[in-house]
């Protein structure tokens, strides 16, 4: 199957984009300045990220889709406001995570971020899930980019008016050179932004217009960095088939309403393991020194016994440090409990802290 | 002083005496990143020609260092283990890697001057 590329390709290779493939989209992993410069400048400026491999999925439909819906997702979606978004997850039957997603309620029904390499089967599951009752469109006329960094607001509410008073998780539909684009206050570096779902004939001169204002194309590389100081999950690394949120540490995003009513897929293994507990949990982990343990590296406890895995890894640069995020026996999930990171053969110190590494700074509520 | 060679891994190396300088390429750190970590050899360990003798990881990947010569490590840079940037900073100079003591002065013959590892870099890379 050929690559697909983005509508922004023509712009990341004028910006000396290196590519990578990426669920089968060509995309920019890194500029020239690299992966430290392009993080370091998002924490501290604004950097704009081409997203368009991400689905965006429409779901048209009213109060019966919101009850169709909530038998899909541990959300209360009923009393969730207009254009407002939550963070949710497509489970099977044994709560194993298809896909993690954010989910926002539009006056049309529901536009679903799904993650690129599991939008076609998520689009496969959800249709036949819904019955095929209601009017769903994968759109690919769309591009997605996220503008992120504390300078973002600022530069974005420039070039298209009162987006600085959106509050975080929450959107709202604009103009673009008489386009209709839907913004969202949300993102996925930790840091406050936006993400602007646009015509695919009309984001490379947002894109053009927004670098003009002094912010910066960032890479996938960047990404990476970025979510995982943040402590942000990575489909396929930190979540996968074999892991229910409980395990992944995201009961926060269960909704505790729908939990009391257990009719959701994957509810009965969801509240059986939270009054039961489960044996695996993710956590973050702080290698000690500079030693990067990265994914499958296996980690063990004092008495030596195999107790986990590194699911992500890398050098976190606004920490300069390694950071690292994995499961591990729940008896050993204890902040500052010690472990061990076998690398390269020898065992080197960590231990279980406390996730996010870098604090994030969303606008909360900014009227 | 001898001419530096080049090896097909990317590393370069500079004899002076018996004692060679090894480090990786300009166009390695390139390829590579921003280098944020970097392991070195033991001082007074052995190493064989085309064998492993140290790691430097970018933020992406993890990549092994091989040394160009056998000989035993006579030297190591601590300063590009407490700070790797400097790897991508200067690496044909100050951020060498290790020195050796050179077991056998016919394996310089293998490696590649600068021209030929200048093309031969160009054309991998293409």
């Amino acid at each position: 199957m050929e690559t697909k590329k983005t509508s922004l390709y023509q712009l990341h290779q004028d910006c000396n984009a290196k590519f990578v493939e990426f669920a089968g989209y060509q995309m920019p992993i890194q500029y020239s300045e690299g992966i430290v410069e392009e993080h370091k400048f998002t924490r501290n400026h604004s950097g704009i990220f081409d997203v368009s491999h991400m689905g965006q999925l429409f779901i048209y439909g009213g109060e019966d889709l919101i009850k169709d819906l909530e038998k899909i997702f541990p959300l209360d979606l009923k009393n969730l406001k207009l254009n407002h978004s939550k963070y949710s997850f497509l489970m099977d039957k044994d709560a194993g995570i298809h896909d993690d997603l954010i989910i926002t309620k539009t006056n049309e029904g529901f536009l679903i971020i799904l993650n690129a390499a599991c939008k076609d089967n998520d689009f496969k599951i959800l249709k036949e899930l819904l019955e095929d009752k209601y009017k769903m469109v994968l759109d690919e006329n769309r591009s997605l980019i996220a503008i992120q960094g504390p300078k973002s607001s600022e530069i974005l509410n420039d070039v298209i008016n009162g987006v600085k008073d959106l509050n975080f998780m929450s959107g709202n539909w604009f103009t673009f050179e008489n386009q209709k684009v839907y913004i969202t206050r949300s993102g996925y570096t930790g840091e406050d932004g936006f993400e602007i779902s646009i015509a695919n004939d009309f984001v490379d001169q947002l894109t053009r217009e927004l670098i003009n204002k002094g912010s910066k194309l960032i890479g996938l590389g960047a990404r990476d960095t970025l979510r995982l100081e943040a402590g942000l999950c990575l489909y396929g690394h930190d979540l996968d088939k074999d892991k229910t949120p409980v395990e992944a540490n995201l009961k926060w995003a269960i909704s505790k309403e729908r939990i009391s009513k257990g009719d959701f897929i994957g509810s009965d293994i969801i509240i059986k393991q939270l009054n039961d507990g489960v044996s695996k949990i993710r956590v973050g982990i702080k290698p000690e020194g500079r030693i990067i343990a990265r994914e499958k590296t296996k980690i063990f406890n004092q008495s030596d016994d195999h107790i986990g895995e590194i699911t992500s890894g890398t050098f976190g640069p606004s920490v300069n440090g390694p950071v690292a995020m994995g499961y591990v026996e729940n008896e050993f999930s204890k902040k500052d409990t010690k472990v061990f990171l076998e690398v390269r053969g020898k065992k080197h110190p960590a231990s279980i802290c406390s996730l996010p590494f870098y604090k994030k700074s969303y606008v909360k509520g900014v009227n | 002083m001898s001419e530096v060679k080049y090896s097909k891994e990317h590393e370069w190396i500079k004899l002076d005496g018996d004692v060679a300088t090894i480090g990786i390429t300009k166009h390695a750190t390139e390829m590579l990143g921003d280098i944020v970590f970097a392991e070195l050899p033991e001082k007074g360990s052995s190493v064989e020609k085309d064998g492993t003798a140290g790691v430097v990881e970018s933020t992406k990947a993890a990549s092994d260092v091989y040394t160009p010569v056998s000989g035993e490590v006579v030297d190591t840079n601590q300063a590009i283990v407490d700070d790797p940037s400097k790897i991508n900073q200067d690496p044909e100079d100050s951020a060498w890697f290790f020195k050796l003591k050179i077991k056998d002065p016919s394996e310089m013959d293998t490696l590649m001057n600068k021209d030929d590892y200048d093309k031969f870099a160009k054309e991998t890379s293409a």
